[in-house]
């Protein structure tokens, strides 16, 4: 008998051992439910997955009767536009000004103490600002989510470029590249697949940012349904939704790997990270 | 007139001296490697040379010119890891230097430029023995591959000087010597004058034509870093000597 450390699963095997905590976590709910139902048929605080078939039927594939929407959707396409928005604007900057700071010294000693100040406020603190400032429009959520995000990309990125062996950097320059040519050359393309790494971590936080600014003020999107729906108990829209959001971000997260490995096989090959 | 004149080097850092009354000449075309101890200044006065380092006095001279403080297309190197970029193929890696020189803001090069480019790179890849590689990563090559890849990057810009720091240090003995038969052809083809640090004191008793023995000659027990290292030797090479003509002393550190 081996060590128990030296024990692997098979492949099948670890399928099915990583599927039986879902079951088991199915089987609990179910139970829960019809024991729950059977003693109040109008019970809504855990709904029989019939129920949750009726209601996501109705959000997603029949319009609203108040606006003629498909709900459902329209909530998923205003999250998630709010949401690249905001990723993708603090990638920008981090990328910009990450390298930056990383690369230049002198620019270095200017920003890299506001970044690491900034990064120390709690975005949720001045998010009254933030509706304050720019409206209660989208704007205003965008914003907290680059404000929520930014500076870790930024300091994640500065850092990535400090870990750049100063061989390489060495080396460009006895090669004849100027300052520019060896950020646009060197470091840049060397600090992608980190940004894109970084900003899977970010993630996690932009959705948090996302769905806090929704519940406060928004007339649409995911985290807006949800906490709308509270107020009825409407569990049955509730779970799908969450349901729903996780495996948007799963997707999300999946598709920045593969693109991520894609491009950047070099990257995944010279270390463990991101594989 | 010599062709590089170190003059009255020293270095040091807070008060420890590393390096001290550095005085030498050197011809084009020289072959010089530098064995010592670790932590005897090699690696320092190779910084020297590369200009990321700055003397604290003295001065060194390359056809009377002083040496620019930053590196720069004069002075090829090669490290012992970390020479290549990693994001490059191996042809990439060969032409960037063209790009560098031919493209101020893309750094990148198109259409008959970059045949052109493309051309060269390849001649100096198989002079080097890595046309088979050219589409490759360095992840994928070998050590001696890469460090063959390096080699080829630092001489396609036909630099004056090209350092070596140790460049062979980590790998495998027969691999070793095939290096050493493509530096030494390298090296008379394109006429060049390099620096050599080892830490194999066989590697630098046959590679080269002048070997130098970097060591502190004076210690103060009271005072272990108040005085530098200095070239004890200065050996020229001519191929017929063998380890035992070596001073015994250095035979007891070797």
């Amino acid at each position: 008998m081996k060590k128990l450390i030296n024990q692997h699963p098979t492949r099948a095997g670890k399928i099915v051992l990583g599927l039986i905590p879902f079951l088991l976590l199915l089987v609990l709910y179910l139970g829960a439910s019809n024991a729950r139902l059977a003693e109040n048929s109008n019970d809504k605080l855990l709904p029989a997955f019939s129920t949750f078939v009726d209601t996501m039927q109705r959000m997603m594939f029949e319009p609203s009767k108040r606006s003629g929407e498909y709900v459902f959707w329209q909530d998923t396409l205003a999250s998630l536009e709010r949401l690249g928005l905001g990723v993708g604007i603090s990638a920008l900057i981090a990328l910009l000004v990450g390298v930056g700071n990383g690369a230049i010294p002198y620019l270095r000693a200017h920003l890299s103490p506001m970044v690491t100040a900034i990064s120390l406020i709690p975005p949720m603190a001045i998010l009254p600002i933030l509706f304050i400032v720019f409206g209660l429009g989208e704007l205003a959520k965008i914003v907290l989510i680059a404000i929520g995000i930014t500076p870790f990309l930024i300091r994640d990125m500065q850092q990535r470029v400090l870990e750049i062996p100063a061989e390489q950097l060495i080396k460009a320059q006895t090669l004849g590249a100027n300052t520019w040519q060896l950020i646009l050359r060197v470091i840049l393309p060397q600090v992608m697949p980190r940004l894109i790494a970084a900003v899977r971590l970010s993630l996690g936080a932009a959705w948090l940012f996302l769905i806090a600014a929704e519940a406060i003020a928004a007339t649409e999107g995911l985290g807006y349904r949800i906490f709308l729906v509270r107020r009825y108990l409407s569990m049955d829209v509730i779970l799908p939704y969450v349901l729903w959001i996780t495996l948007l971000a799963f997707i999300i997260d999946y598709a920045l790997r593969l693109i991520s490995r894609w491009r950047y096989p070099w990257f995944h090959a010279q270390t463990a990270e991101g594989s | 007139m010599s062709y590089i004149r170190i003059e009255n080097l020293w270095k040091e850092y807070g008060d420890q001296v590393v390096l001290e009354r550095l005085n030498k000449q050197i011809n084009k075309g020289d072959f010089i490697t530098i064995v010592g101890a670790s932590g005897c200044g090699k690696t320092t006065f190779l910084k020297l040379l590369l200009g990321t380092e700055a003397a604290t006095r003295g001065r060194i001279l390359i056809e009377g010119q002083p040496l620019s403080a930053e590196p720069d297309e004069e002075r090829g190197i090669v490290f012992q890891r970390y020479s290549v970029f990693p994001h490059m193929t191996v042809l990439e890696n060969v032409m960037v230097a063209q790009e560098f020189a031919a493209s101020p803001w893309l750094a990148r090069l198109f259409g008959k430029q970059r045949e052109t480019a493309c051309h060269a790179a390849l001649e100096m890849i198989t002079a080097v023995g890595l046309s088979a590689a050219r589409d490759k990563y360095p992840h994928e090559l070998s050590g001696g591959m890469q460090q063959r890849l390096a080699l080829a990057q630092a001489l396609i810009k036909k630099p004056r000087i090209l350092l070596l720091d140790e460049p062979f240090g980590a790998l495998d003995p027969g691999i070793r010597a095939d290096m050493h038969t493509l530096v030494r052809s390298l090296w008379q083809r394109y006429q060049l004058t390099i620096f050599m640090i080892t830490h194999d004191i066989k590697e630098g008793f046959h590679l080269g034509t002048r070997l130098w023995v970097f060591d502190r000659d004076r210690v103060d027990p009271q005072a272990p870093g108040a005085f530098g290292a200095r070239v004890t030797y200065d050996l020229p090479i001519n191929g017929k000597q063998s380890l035992e003509d070596l001073p015994s002393s250095l035979q007891a550190q070797g």
